[in-house]
């Protein structure tokens, strides 16, 4: 029988067959490091006396706790300023390359690896991050490890995994315009919920995903986590290619054209069996906003807040504690939600695309007087790029803060974060309670969605705005 | 990490379901560079709520804490493992949990231990019929035992052995460096590399 992607880059990576209780020995082909999750893990090499096995396949960057604006002064909060700090004495020690801040090539873990080329198809990826994911869109086994296991591939640049599931989304026919990647996974998450891919590695398959960029399979990808599952991939193709060459750490001449050719085999073979299909029909679907506090309860924008009393005792006792949470009344349309924060940014939406769309929305506009609108480029690369199209003057006339790269509001660990009560409808991945700061309360939305609401102060579609937006490709 | 066999504590039911990471440790009290001390952290914001489990005896003495389904989703921060030993826990029971949870249990020594929904039910009614009732958690039995109550749990065997045996996962890996070498050995010229 045939083998599915995911099980083909498992095969290829297997160092040894498990013997009775042990599992297979996986090898990982790069390593992505930050500083909130690795001190611990060096610390643990250090007290073994062990050596980082392969520097070489291992890069840092610095990105939960770093403050993006003014980033060239001491970071303030003393916490955060040991745990940068911290990392720079590892990676010196260690001998692993790192992006601080400052640096050109700094930004969110999981935006680095795509610009740099590092996140190839067919690798093996992980990180002390459960977004890593992300990397799958080019056809990686890329998932989100602990600190031990942090320490582990350090040590051994492997690690012993147990078998998955297979599961694939197949998202039929075409997207309509206004209706993003993200829109497209939060109804994902919605319909298998927040532990229906639990066990399952996830490939995104169909004409809609064909026919999407690589930064949007890398949105898509990122919150495969948000449906419980590890991994989310999406197989190699000219999309791929033509995102890959050219880029510092892709292959060259020769060496591309090997890679090429193992990279086109690279796919779910017509034979193979998923352990499970889900359907997704792409032309149904319209601009999805969360109103729980999981990235599972959302809702096509038109709709209206759920009621509990017309659920079953599970899902009331958990839909009355997220709408205490986020203070919403059963029947409130959607669409009438006022937000007092919109933050554009984070892993999931903070590429260059994100931008441009965003910044399409609202170019002429001004955000409403109500709402306090910041933009976070996901890396500096973005910010450079973002700012050779003029895209930072687009969002500063219209009255939004433009900033530099980190993962800023997506949670609440370093500066950037919601006061107790206040609305934010965002581009990040996560609307638990307290995620964007204690006692905020978080609207996931497209980035589309988030610039019409930063000009409406109500949760809104770029159709809803006079005259009507509708753009981009 | 130290073994683990049979553990008998205070039942804790938390009736609540999704409990993501960021509630069991909301992401300002990640800034630790140590591997203790994340105790304050532990379901910070929820610690506020006077009515909160952990903030009622003799539930606050608990260490086996009994939880709705879904315990674990979200971020992979092993903080939340930390922070759940640190407080005193030393077994979670749920129906589901988050797999990098999970998998973070088993490298630090907790006990991710997976029954029935239904079973946590009737440990919450068991328990609440008591405060303060014990539990004896059987690892090499996989049972739960409330007096009267007896009730089995799944782990996976690996997980179940490693604990049992208090074993080291990179200590075991490193026993098959060679295989390692020879692995390395076959990786395509192709394959990135992060240094200039």
């Amino acid at each position: 029988m045939g083998r599915t992607l995911a099980e083909k880059v498992w095969d290829q990576h297997v160092v040894r067959h498990g013997e009775g209780q042990e599992p297979d020995l996986l090898y990982i082909d790069l390593h992505l490091v930050h500083e909130v999750t690795s001190p611990q893990a060096f610390d643990g090499l250090r007290l073994a006396g062990r050596p980082v096995r392969r520097p070489d396949l291992t890069i840092a960057t610095e990105d939960h706790n770093v403050p993006t604006v003014d980033i060239l002064l001491p970071i303030a909060d003393e916490t955060s300023a040991t745990q940068v700090a911290t990392l720079r004495r590892n990676v010196e020690e260690f001998g692993v390359r790192l992006f601080s801040i400052g640096d050109l090539n700094q930004g969110i873990v999981h935006m680095i690896g795509p610009e740099l080329g590092l996140t190839q198809p067919g690798t093996t990826v992980v990180c002390g991050d459960s977004h890593t994911s992300t990397h799958g869109a080019f056809g990686a086994l890329a998932f989100g490890i602990g600190t031990s296991e942090v320490e582990h591939v350090l040590a051994t640049q492997t690690l012993p995994l147990r078998p998955f599931k297979t599961m694939a989304i197949e998202i039929d026919g075409e997207l309509r315009p206004g209706v993003t990647a993200k829109d497209v996974i939060l109804a994902v998450i919605a319909q298998i919920g927040t532990g229906g891919g639990a066990g399952y590695v996830l490939e995104y398959r169909g004409e809609a995903v064909r026919t999407m960029s690589m930064e949007a399979r890398m949105t898509m990808c990122n919150m495969s986590i948000e449906a419980g599952a590890r991994a989310g991939m999406v197989a190699p193709d000219e999309t791929t290619f033509a995102y890959l060459k050219g880029r510092p750490h892709a292959p060259e001449g020769a060496e591309w054209d090997a890679a090429e050719q193992v990279w086109r085999e690279l796919r779910t073979d017509d034979d193979a069996e998923f352990d499970t299909v889900v359907h997704i029909d792409a032309a149904a679907l319209t601009p999805y906003v969360t109103w729980g506090t999981n990235p599972g309860q959302g809702l096509p924008l038109g709709e209206s807040v759920p009621d509990p009393a017309e659920m079953d005792d599970d899902d009331a006792a958990a839909t009355r504690k997220a709408l205490k949470y986020m203070a919403l009344e059963p029947g409130t349309r959607l669409r009438d939600v006022a937000v007092d924060v919109v933050f554009l940014g984070s892993c999931t939406n903070a590429r260059i695309e994100d931008l441009r769309a965003a910044a399409g929305v609202i170019r002429g506009k001004h955000v409403a007087d109500s709402v306090r609108m910041l933009v976070v480029p996901g890396s500096m690369k973005v910010k450079a790029q973002a700012e050779e199209e003029g895209l930072d003057e687009v969002f500063t006339e219209a009255g939004a803060e433009w900033r530099s790269a980190g993962c800023s509001m997506c949670l609440g660990m370093n500066p950037d974060q919601l006061e107790p009560g206040q609305r934010c409808a965002s581009t990040s991945n996560r609307n638990f309670e307290g995620r964007q700061g204690k006692g905020g309360r978080t609207h996931l939305v497209s980035p589309l969605v988030a610039a019409a609401t930063a000009v409406r102060g109500t949760l809104s579609s770029p159709e809803d705005l006079t005259p009507s937006v509708l753009t981009l490709a | 990490m130290e073994k683990f066999s049979t553990h008998t504590g205070i039942g804790t039911p938390l009736r609540v379901s999704n409990v993501d990471t960021d509630q069991i440790i909301p992401a300002v009290y990640l800034k630790r560079v140590t591997r203790t001390g994340f105790e304050d952290g532990l379901f910070a914001s929820w610690r506020s709520d006077p009515s909160f489990v952990l903030n009622t005896e003799p539930y606050n003495r608990g260490s086996v804490l009994v939880a709705g389904s879904d315990f674990g989703t979200g971020s992979s921060r092993e903080h939340a493992v930390w922070a759940l030993l640190d407080y005193g826990f030393r077994v979670v029971i749920s129906s589901r949990f988050g797999e990098i949870f999970k998998g973070n249990s088993s490298k630090a020594g907790l006990l991710a231990a997976t029954v029935e929904h239904s079973d946590v039910e009737l440990l919450w009614k068991k328990i609440e019929s008591r405060p303060g009732m014990e539990l004896t958690v059987d690892l090499q039995a996989k049972t739960i035992t409330a007096e009267d109550l007896v009730v089995r749990f799944d782990v996976d065997d690996y997980t179940r052995w490693r604990l049992l045996e208090g074993l080291d996962d990179i200590g075991l890996t490193l026993r098959h460096e060679t295989d390692i070498d020879a692995y390395e050995e076959t990786r395509p010229s192709h394959k990135p590399t992060t240094l200039v």
